[in-house]
């Protein structure tokens, strides 16, 4: 057990070191120190307001486009600190992809325009845009649903299909890490039960973070766990640790539904 | 306890009832009153004049001996100078909006929104006196040809007259796109330029499109900009530089006084009244559908 647990850290991709954020004056992440394992599967659990959505959207800078924020720390994507002066923000979430709550396709955009909208909002024009949507979306286990209606609106989907467009609209960037908050909130069991396949499937090319309040989720999907409350990491540990035998009784409590 | 309405409240309640329909149909009975008066004068101006004399013919000459009653004189001012209001306001309107929703500090918005809504306040006669005194000479310094009125400098200051409603009916479009589009944008690595005109502005293209249309309606029936600066002269003609006439400068041009009522003369205002409304109408039905269509979330 050890020993794998070793394994699993080998390989960093992502991490951030005493990280904090702030919604105006509001401190909502007091200092996170935290390791994503590359390829593997990380979730993020905790109460609501707890700051892990805040804290997924400062893995890809998204956390400073709203208005009056403030991170201090750093994240490194590989060796490079994503938050010193150099780095476009813009091109860091070209390898940082993210998914969100609700799922947002563009609604003037058909399904194949909503896969290649990433490239064209870039101004890169896809070398084969066909080969580029298939690929996507057989990612995303959408291809077969949809092949045959490419032109129609993305709205016209179903709400589990518009998040998988969602999810293949960031794949076709070929992204190194997919950040997703609370992917499937907005689904129904079966949509849901369909994105969780998909996310075992993706870890094996890409490291993925997800967000979720349903604990079920983060122990069937995940590898690692991490626990946040009122803005602190509270314990991280690989995922069936901090379901079986937690280390910190606040996990404990949380992860048996006392509170929460 | 009496929880019975009381028969003298009764009565009350059923006067500002009366009293509250009788207010709300005084703008439909207006409505149709107007209507109907265009209608019977219009219906009286085609038992002289032909419709071919009044489609088929590109002379406006009523008040003359030789009379001619081409109404396309009269319609390609109108049109010529809502072109260049619009040319004028489309495109800085757009830009003021975009500049607003998406860049302006908050104090910056709430000091520049009033702003705009005094321009939108400002009487039209004194926007034609800028017209003629300010914007044609200034005009001159660069368009040798230009002649004293024209439907250039009167165009142009009517795009300022309309800019408000395009700036301000845009700017709500943009602001009710969705955050989450953006967000969706921003996430897949688009910098801000490209979130607004690939994502944000084909979102909110009915909210823009309703406030273009409803800025061309209100173009086409401006009155006061075009008969102080724009010329008397019917000319079926495109060619900005020139005098022309609109309709409602013509309409403006018989009512101040000088015509007889019940001659053709003075039917032709009511032909010319007839042409402007329908113009407006199809307009704002247009626009309303669109605003519907926004309502019911159809982007």
């Amino acid at each position: 057990m050890e020993n794998e647990s070793k394994n699993i850290f080998q390989s960093v991709k992502m991490r951030s070191e005493n990280l904090k954020a702030w919604f105006g004056t509001h401190e909502v992440l007091h200092g996170i120190t935290l390791s994503v394992p590359e390829k593997y599967v990380t979730a993020i659990i905790g109460p609501s307001g707890c700051g892990k959505s805040t804290f997924i959207r400062c893995l890809n800078r998204m956390h400073e486009v709203v208005p009056a924020t403030k991170v201090l720390g750093s994240v490194y994507l590989d060796a490079i600190d994503i938050y010193k002066n150099s780095i476009n923000p813009v091109n860091l979430r070209k390898k940082v992809g993210m998914v969100f709550q609700k799922p947002n396709p563009f609604p003037t955009m058909s399904i194949r325009d909503n896969v290649l909208a990433g490239l064209r909002l870039q101004g890169i024009k896809p070398y084969d845009a066909h080969a580029t949507v298939e690929k996507a979306l057989t990612q995303a286990a959408l291809w077969d649903e949809v092949k045959d209606i490419l032109n129609r609106p993305g709205l016209s989907l179903s709400g589990g299909q518009q998040q998988r467009l969602c999810i293949a609209r960031t794949l076709a960037l070929e992204p190194e890490v997919i950040l997703m908050d609370e992917p499937c909130s907005a689904l129904d069991p079966i949509a849901t039960a369909k994105i969780e396949d998909l996310i075992q499937e993706l870890k094996s090319k890409y490291t993925v973070v997800i967000v979720t309040h349903n604990m079920q989720q983060a122990a069937r999907v995940s590898d690692v766990t991490a626990f946040f409350y009122l803005g602190e990491l509270i314990e991280f540990d690989r995922t069936e640790k901090i379901f079986t035998t937690p280390k910190n009784r606040k996990t404990e409590e949380y992860v048996t539904g006392r509170f929460g | 306890m009496v929880i019975d309405l009381t028969e003298k409240q009764a009565f009350r309640e059923r006067m500002i009832k009366a009293l509250l329909f009788f207010c709300g149909m005084v703008s439909v009975l207006t409505t149709l009153g107007i209507v109907g008066i265009l209608v019977f004068e219009t219906w009286g101006f085609f038992q002289h004049v032909s419709f071919k004399q009044f489609f088929g013919d590109t002379q406006w000459t009523p008040l003359f001996t030789n009379q001619h009653f081409g109404i396309w004189a009269l319609v390609s001012g109108t049109v010529l100078t809502s072109a260049v209001a619009i040319g004028t306001a489309l495109p800085l309107g757009l830009l003021a909006a975009i500049y607003l929703s998406e860049f302006a500090t908050k104090n910056f918005r709430l000091f520049v929104k009033p702003a705009l809504e005094v321009l939108a306040g400002i009487p039209t006669v004194i926007y034609g006196y800028f017209a003629l005194t300010f914007m044609t000479p200034f005009l001159q310094n660069f368009i040798p040809g230009l002649s004293g009125f024209n439907a250039l400098g009167a165009g142009i200051v009517m795009g300022m007259m309309i800019l408000p409603i395009i700036a301000s009916l845009s700017e709500d479009a943009i602001y009710a796109v969705p955050p989450s589009l953006k967000e969706g944008a921003y996430a897949l690595g688009a910098n801000k330029l490209a979130t607004i005109f690939k994502v944000v502005l084909p979102s909110s293209f009915s909210g823009i499109a309703a406030a273009t249309i409803l800025a061309i309606s209100r173009a086409i029936g401006e009155t006061m900009i075009v008969v102080i600066a724009a010329g008397q002269q019917p000319n079926f003609s495109f060619d900005p530089r020139e005098a022309i006439q609109t309709m409602t400068a013509y309409i403006v041009q018989v009512s101040l006084g000088d015509t007889p009522t019940g001659t053709l003369a003075y039917q032709t205002i009511f032909a010319v009244g007839m042409t402007l409304f329908l113009f407006t109408l199809l307009l704002n039905l247009f626009a309303h559908h669109l605003r519907r269509r926004i309502l019911k979330g159809h982007l």
